[in-house]
């Protein structure tokens, strides 16, 4: 139920004072159409940007792009990627890449979809001067510039179907990259006035929009099925309407009443209820955002062999599930490793991983055994930007911990998010602070390399470590996703020895969706897989 | 009275240039920068973000910034939103929207505020109205966003007589219930000012005059009371047609309307100066013109009110 009770019935007192006499609009017939042509309503919102691959950064507009866009990849719901427009991707170096495309496919305006399509889609998203939001995306190709303009020189078209990649260095995990938005070709016509392109894309992928003006602004878009897509991702129903709410509750609102179809986000009023409201029609499956709070290397009595102990100490006191529980209302799922569940190589028993579960007795002997080398002063404290919902878990956290190790522990809010990360950035900060990180891409190294390699852009907490660097650099250098993984779960063996950040949860997605539609499943990414979902 | 209306419309100018830097200088101060914002969590490289900034003149000082804008308005160039939309094509796919909701809302709340504050206040102390001003102080008293989302509820969901939100291009029948919605309020103000006027002027010598000349008491009624208590009615009308137009963020969105409101609330959000300025600078045109209009409404009322040269 989507009001609690107690104002519902206020609501039949109000409403039978209201003198709301007969409101009557007519309710609109539910369309019960059956066949494979129906039209799924999902929720979406407002593109940020115009509607090109690189510059396409947020939810809004990717749900949109990565279904009227077929790149070389996609992801299946388990995050694996599987060839889309590719034959083939080769390499035998990790470094440098062939890959060849399916010959005959062509965008919806009928151009082919050939090597050139990616090479100057990846091109232009690239230029320093095309100020795209995705260009770091391509840092990692040969001739990246981030300061001027510099033509991508690893790319190169070998004919029609085939292209090579040149990388600065060698990366396993650039193959799984290519199923993200960045990655999408585009044809002539864009590169001619990308401005309207942005308003009108044309593309390649499993559905394409309507009409050239199917973007309404602030209202919703059409999608059609593309006829000329022969990929694995053709639809099986008749098409897209993606409905721009200005809030989750209006969406939930729609989806009760049954005009909206598919739901992928449940506003936190309706959590307590919406099992019930839609029963066995709702999912909760982690997403790929890790949460974690991280204790900076330089902090007094966190460094050398105390700071050892005391990291795990604390990591041990922080009761997980009984949080995830009460808290988040079983949204969260807790921390067995620094990736994330939908991830392939994800691992729920590494070995070491017996400091993320919630042990009293030992986190007070290795506490205690740290206040033997120097002891203890002073207040653990976790700071927090207060604009973004955090302080119940935070306090949460700091009580399981000042209860468990008998210490004094507390929160420490900044107002906004924009001034925390300033203290974070520029390192002033004198306490341990929470982090997240949503990948990208579902690949493990994007939850490692970014965040602990030594001087990595996103290493807050200033985490070096030399036997985590070399096997990170061993693993990409592996040729295969498999063999590659083997070597990041060691890795992460490392940290969990070090505990840089204090691993607690991952983010689940939770969405629900109407009786009419069924084989409704999130992609790793969080959004569902509109293309499977089929409806009547 | 020509010359009068003249120098209202006159007056616009000043408070144009005065509306437009206030708001652009609000927005300017705003915590925070739009293209960190649009950059998300993540955070971009410093060199794309000079060039976006460039590219909004987010990096010129505020003077400069209010002056491209200026030049862009005389023009015919309103600015563009994030998303590459021209803020003129916004405001036109919106205005109409909240217009009609506005429309709505107020011609359900005089109709029946009127209505029943008139029979209230020729019934004064009796059970109807006792109950008017009960029902009409909870009314008053129990906020907008909990009628919205308890009369979505009720009738969008349970009984389905109206679609919970606001289907594309906005149908009247679709905003019917978030006009209701939008006119509890104002609905109560008026049943109270229009009774508390009523009263007054049944003790009115005209009144009694009216009466005692052998007049009907339907002609005493419609005549020389309801058109004489309608002042103060008609004020309050007037200020609430601009308030509703500028003030329905929270009953736009939980309807999902596709008008101002929720418009320029997105646009807050992310920091688009030129499509908050041009909004709330419509709305400050918008209240400007209502408030000249009741000021000639009231000579209809009144003959007694001239405007002087």
């Amino acid at each position: 139920m989507k009001i609690k009770r107690w104002v519902a019935i206020s609501a039949v007192v109000a409403a039978g004072a209201m003198v709301l006499a007969g409101c009557s609009a007519g309710a609109s017939p539910t369309p019960t159409s059956t066949s494979s042509t129906a039209v799924i309503t999902v929720n979406g919102s407002e593109p940020q940007n115009p509607l090109i691959p690189t510059n396409t950064n947020e939810t809004g507009g990717g749900k949109i792009t990565d279904n009227i866009f077929a790149g070389l990849v996609y992801y299946k719901a388990d995050g694996s990627p599987v060839n889309d427009v590719a034959e083939s991707i080769k390499t035998t170096d990790a470094q440098n890449y062939t890959i060849k495309i399916k010959p005959g496919l062509k965008f919806t305006n009928g151009e082919a979809v050939t090597a050139k399509s990616f090479v100057d889609a990846w091109q232009y998203g690239a230029l320093f001067s095309n100020k795209q939001l995705n260009s770091y995306f391509f840092e990692s190709i040969q001739g990246f510039s981030y300061d001027k303009d510099s033509p991508l020189t690893g790319l190169k078209v070998v004919d029609s179907t085939t292209f090579t990649v040149a990388l600065v260095d060698k990366e396993a995990d650039f193959p799984l990259r290519l199923g993200y938005t960045a990655f999408m070709p585009l044809p002539a016509v864009a590169f001619k006035d990308m401005t309207a392109f942005g308003a009108s894309p044309i593309g390649n992928g499993p559905y394409k929009i309507k009409s050239p003006t199917a973007w309404q602004h602030n209202v919703k878009i059409d999608l059609v099925v593309n006829p000329a897509y022969t990929g694995p991702r053709k639809p099986k129903n008749g098409g897209l309407s993606i409905i721009f709410y200005a809030t989750e509750d209006a969406a939930y609102a729609e989806l009760q009443s049954g005009s909206l179809d598919v739901l992928d986000s449940v506003p936190n009023t309706d959590l307590a209820n919406y099992t019930t409201d839609f029963p066995g029609r709702t999912v909760n499956q982690p997403a790929a955002i890790f949460q974690s709070f991280t204790i900076p290397s330089n902090l007094a009595h966190f460094t050398g062999a105390e700071g050892k102990l005391r990291r795990q100490a604390i990591s041990m006191a922080v009761n997980r599930d009984q949080i995830t529980k009460v808290i988040f209302q079983g949204t969260r799922t807790p921390a067995t490793d620094f990736t994330s569940p939908v991830i392939a190589g994800y691992s729920k028993n590494l070995p070491g991983s017996g400091v993320l579960k919630y042990n009293p007795t030992e986190a007070k002997k290795a506490w205690a055994a740290a206040d033997a080398i120097s002891p203890w002063t002073g207040s653990f404290q976790i700071a927090y930007n207060a604009d973004g919902g955090h302080q119940a878990w935070v306090d949460a956290v700091t009580n399981s911990i000042k209860n468990t190790l008998g210490i004094d522990s507390s929160g420490a809010p900044y107002p906004t998010f924009a001034q925390f990360r300033t203290v974070i950035t520029n390192r002033t900060i004198k306490t341990a602070f929470r982090t997240g990180w949503q990948a990208d891409y579902p690949a493990l190294f994007n939850f490692l390399g970014p965040l602990y390699a030594t001087k990595a852009g996103s290493n807050d907490g200033d985490y070096s470590s030399a036997a985590f660097d070399a096997l990170l650099k061993q693993g990409q250098a592996q040729t295969d996703v498999a063999s590659a993984n083997k070597l990041f779960q060691k890795a992460q063996g490392v940290l969990l020895a070090d505990l840089p950040v204090v691993p607690l949860w991952y983010s689940n997605v939770t969405g629900a969706y109407g009786k009419t539609v069924s084989n409704v499943k999130f992609g790793w990414n969080s959004v569902p897989i509109y293309t499977d979902i089929s409806k009547g | 009275m020509v010359w009068y209306i003249l120098r209202r419309l006159l007056q616009l100018i000043p408070v144009f240039f005065g509306a437009t830097l206030l708001i652009y200088f609000m927005v300017f101060a705003l915590p925070g920068d739009p293209i960190a914002a649009l950059a998300g969590d993540r955070g971009l490289n410093p060199a794309v973000i000079a060039q976006l900034r460039a590219h909004y003149h987010l990096d010129q000082p505020f003077i400069i910034q209010y002056l491209i804008y200026l030049r862009g308005i005389f023009t015919g160039d309103l600015g563009t939103s994030f998303s590459g939309q021209p803020v003129s094509q916004i405001l036109a796919a919106t205005f109409p929207v909240t217009l009609r909701l506005t429309i709505l809302a107020v011609i359900i709340e005089s109709a029946a505020g009127i209505l029943i504050g008139l029979v209230s206040g020729l019934r004064k102390g009796k059970l109807f109205d006792a109950s008017a001003l009960v029902v009409s102080l909870i009314m008053i008293s129990i906020p907008i966003f909990v009628i919205a989302f308890v009369s979505q509820f009720i009738f969008g969901i349970k009984l389905a007589w109206a679609p919970p939100t606001v289907s594309e291009g906005a149908p009247w029948g679709d905003l019917i219930l978030p006009a209701f919605v939008l006119a509890t309020v104002s609905f109560a103000y008026i049943v109270r000012l229009t009774r508390a006027s009523v009263i007054e002027n049944l003790s009115e010598d005209f009144v009694r005059t009216a009466t005692a000349k052998g007049l009907s008491r339907r002609r005493v009624i419609r005549v020389h009371i309801l058109r004489n208590s309608m002042i103060p009615v008609v004020t309050y009308i007037g200020t609430d047609f601009g308030t509703l137009i500028v003030g329905a963020t929270v009953t736009e969105g939980i309807f999902n309307v596709p008008g101002v409101g929720r418009t320029l609330y997105q646009a807050i959000i992310r920091g688009e100066a030129p499509t908050v300025v041009s909004f709330v600078t419509v709305m400050v045109i918008i209240y400007v013109v209502f408030n000249l209009l009741i000021d000639l409404l009231y000579g209809l009322l009144d003959p007694r009110i001239r405007y002087a040269k």
